[in-house]
């Protein structure tokens, strides 16, 4: 998807098949340089991002698959090492509260707006319905008033 | 003597800032007049100190005075004199002292030019103001001085990161403050309208110019910085979600809703409690992003190294404030009075929705900026979110606002017609269907969602722009008419166009540079030729000079379409002996809005050097869509009706009667 184009790969790290080039630099950009401050391995110079882009490249030569070559790293680096989390009990939050944030938030003032509503339409109503007394009193208010007027 | 005036000024500014904490609002409780006037002379008085102080700091770098650490640690009497005033608030210490300063300019500002403001709501925006800057005086005073001395000064000092000699860093800093601590301004009056239990569309009508130049110079200052990262950083890329971005975009995000709250509050008086809120979360973004970047807390190409003792004062200034402003609101809450109402589809509406999206937005931000800190910190845990997750959680939440932005301004006040506005907007709607086609055709294999992205930014512009042909009548009524309409318009109508049309803008530039980007890399050697996009590129030459400071390697590239030259490209690495960094400068040329980029590797073994070279189409619309946004601000801050404050009552002539 949207991805920033920064890249530190070297000309004699390219792998020869292009196909298998773009998984490697697709896997790249998932993968955090772990001694640079907050830096994928493809955006990175450190010699240590180098070896990564380099084993990333020697996984996707002995045939694994994405996943694959994600689960080797994670296996000896740990959950670090991966940019995008993954989601387990512990992300929940992570991942789920945009969605969450929304839905919350949408039906909130959803149920401000009916509130309002309803109250405003029980005012009119409380406007509308009259007492008997006011209505004498409205009654005798119009008999008063000049005959020309009514 | 000038470290030490320096240093005595910014003491004073802090006993002013002192008073101007309790006198104005003692004088506004008494309703005492001349008390409550003292706001207006201590904040006067406080900016001339802060400047002095900010002039005495600028003066010992410029002059390298070693015997100070600030300027030991930072400066180097090579560097070039551009590079020893910026490299003032290239470090931690002077820029805080430049955060004070334009929080003192910001007062000081509202105390000259806020004479139609009610007496007593002046007083409490500067006590509130006070407030603020007591609290970080202090701070500077007690943890990051930076007219500290040495007592055996050294003859050279240390030199600038030289990442950060850079004429970006002289701009991108301070138009960065300028709108973080702008946002100040809107804190201090949502405050103090809390305080007074008041809160109404002729108070919208005062906040909204302040918090209208905080959040341009805040777009400008993002944008900047992005630009900058762009050419310095080498590897062509212009946003990272690094911490201290997101630190910055996080009050940009809320700023944005606070502005169109406001709008909805001056017209319409509704709002209030949205408006309130996100004044109080705007500026605590900003002081939380004063904690992060400061504090070590994150790792990240941009901190400053760091203190924990800062982190700690930093963090108690942010619970202070953030909680102190929160549990105001909760206690006053009750006073604020209901406000216009406003069926959901409606502008009002528009804009509820439009702040929903973007308290989202920021909140999405917030989690992805600070939950590895948090995990860490509660089950030891350590794990990184980085751009793979911000794609997924924060693009798609502009996706429904981008379709809605069009039909905000088309629909009316209180009740609006949404199938009329959606007829209106036919036009923009077919001409977006008909680009996403001829984008699909022509990339045809390529990226899905690309083309459905243009034609959402080309919806966004043609729908600005109809909304302005629709107020001046232009196809409907005759030319000369329409023109007269067009003069007339208020200037914050056309504000909103060029700020819609901005984003739309961005969001092209944005698809086509990571959609239709292409690369070379390879090593090259003196005579070799490449070619990309359509250019061929022969590197000429690769000599070795000497700059100020610095080591060059230059490579000279000559640029041909069809073996004419059109241009000479050198991008070169530069190592600075001091600090014994190296840096590349990339080398950019620019074809329309798109952009040649060279960027030197590393030299071979056999004299080769590693080469990237990159096209990128229309990425300088990345950049040009938020100067359109800023620029839209301009115009609607340059709107008479935000000049004109509230009616004062008319002057009474003596020995005129009125001809009644």
């Amino acid at each position: 998807m949207v991805a920033t184009t920064a890249h530190a790969v070297q000309p004699d790290e390219i792998m020869s098949d292009a196909a298998k080039e773009t998984r490697a630099r697709d896997l790249s950009r998932e993968l955090r340089c772990m001694v640079c401050q907050n830096q994928s391995i493809d955006d990175s110079e450190a010699p240590l991002a180098r070896d990564l882009r380099i084993l990333v490249r020697e996984r996707i030569a002995a045939g694994d698959s994405d996943a694959q070559v994600i689960d080797f790293l994670v296996a000896r680096y740990g959950e670090f090492v991966l940019l995008k989390p993954r989601l387990n009990p512990h992300t929940w939050l992570l991942w789920f509260l945009t969605p969450l944030t929304l839905a919350v938030g949408g039906i909130a003032l959803w149920m401000q707006g009916r509130r309002r509503a309803r109250s405003d339409a029980e005012q009119d109503a409380a406007l509308f319905s009259l007492t008997p007394d006011e209505e004498a009193r409205i009654n005798s208010l119009i008999a008063a008033e000049p005959a020309s007027e009514k | 003597m000038i470290a030490e005036s320096g240093h005595y000024a910014l003491v004073l500014a802090f006993g002013l800032a002192l008073i101007q904490s309790t006198v104005p609002v003692l004088g506004a409780r008494w309703r005492e007049f001349s008390l409550m006037n003292v706001a207006r002379s201590t904040a006067v008085a406080q900016l001339l100190f802060v400047a002095a102080s900010f002039a005495a700091l600028v003066t010992l770098h410029v002059s390298s005075d070693f015997s100070v650490v600030n300027v030991f640690e930072n400066s180097h009497s090579m560097k070039p004199l551009i590079y020893k005033i910026t490299g003032v608030w290239g470090n931690h210490e002077g820029s805080m002292l430049l955060w004070v300063s334009i929080l003192a300019l910001f007062g000081g500002l509202v105390a000259i030019f806020g004479n139609n403001l009610p007496i007593s709501l002046r007083a409490h925006v500067l006590a509130v103001q006070a407030w603020i800057a007591s609290a970080f005086y202090l701070f500077i005073l007690t943890t990051s001085n930076p007219f500290l001395r040495i007592a055996n000064p050294p003859i050279e000092g240390q030199d600038l990161n030289p990442v950060l000699q850079d004429i970006g860093l002289a701009v991108h800093p301070p138009m960065l403050y300028l709108g973080y601590v702008g946002f100040s301004i809107s804190f201090s009056f949502a405050i103090a309208a809390l305080i007074e239990g008041r809160i109404d569309a002729a108070w919208a009508r005062w906040v909204r110019p302040w918090t209208l130049v905080a959040w341009i110079f805040l777009t400008l200052g993002i944008a900047m910085g992005s630009y900058w990262a762009y050419y310095e950083l080498g590897w062509g890329g212009w946003w990272f979600w690094d911490p201290v971005e997101n630190a910055s975009l996080m009050p940009w995000l809320a700023g944005t809703a606070l502005l169109h709250s406001l709008v909805v509050m001056e017209k319409r008086n509704a709002l209030k409690v949205w408006t309130i809120l996100l004044s109080i979360l705007a500026f605590s973004l900003s002081l939380l992003g004063t904690f992060l970047v400061r504090s070590g807390v994150l790792t990240s190409v941009h901190a400053f190294a760091n203190d924990p003792r800062r982190g700690v004062f930093i963090l108690l200034i942010l619970c202070i404030f953030i909680g102190g402003s929160l549990s105001l609101y909760a206690f006053r809450a009750s006073s604020l009075k209901q406000g216009g109402l406003f069926a959901p589809i409606s502008r009002e509406g528009a804009l509820v929705l439009n702040n929903l999206l973007l308290t989202t937005a920021c909140a999405t931000v917030f989690v992805g900026t600070l939950y590895p800190l948090a995990l860490e910190v509660m089950t030891g845990e350590k794990i990184s979110v980085g751009a793979p997750f911000f794609n997924l959680t924060f693009g798609p939440l502009f996706v429904p606002l981008l379709l809605a932005l069009p039909f905000g301004p088309l629909l009316a006040w209180k009740r609006g017609d949404l199938l009329g506005a959606a007829q209106r907007l036919t036009a923009a709607g077919v001409a977006a269907l008909i680009v996403m086609a001829l984008v699909w055709a022509w990339t045809l294999g390529g990226s899905t969602f690309a083309p459905l992205a243009i034609g959402l930014a080309l919806f966004v512009i043609a729908g600005a722009v109809i909304d302005t042909v629709e107020r001046i009548g232009l196809f409907r009524l005759p030319l000369d008419i329409a023109i007269r309409r067009a003069r007339g318009l208020p200037r914050s109508a056309w504000g909103t166009m060029f700020a819609h049309a901005g984003v739309g803008i961005a969001l092209i530039g944005i698809v086509c540079e990571t959609s239709w980007n292409s690369e070379n890399i390879r090593s090259m050697r003196a005579g070799d030729v490449t070619s990309i996009a359509g250019y061929s590129l022969k590197l000429e030459s690769l000599t070795s000079q000497q700059g100020p400071n610095y080591r060059e390697m230059v490579a000279k590239f000559g640029v041909l379409i069809d073996g004419r030259v059109i241009a000479t490209m050198t991008p070169s690495k530069r190592n600075f002996t001091t600090r014994g960094a190296t840096t590349t400068e990339a080398a950019l040329l620019s074809r329309g809005a798109s952009q040649l980029y060279i960027s030197l590797g590393d030299v071979g073994a056999d004299g080769s050097i590693a080469v990237r070279i990159y096209h990128k189409p229309l990425v300088l619309l990345i950049w040009f869509g938020p100067v359109l946004m800023a620029f839209g601000g301009a115009l609607s801050l340059s709107d008479r009706r935000l000049r004109v404050g509230a009616p004062k009552p008319a002057k009474s002539y003596r020995g005129l009667q009125a001809a009644e």
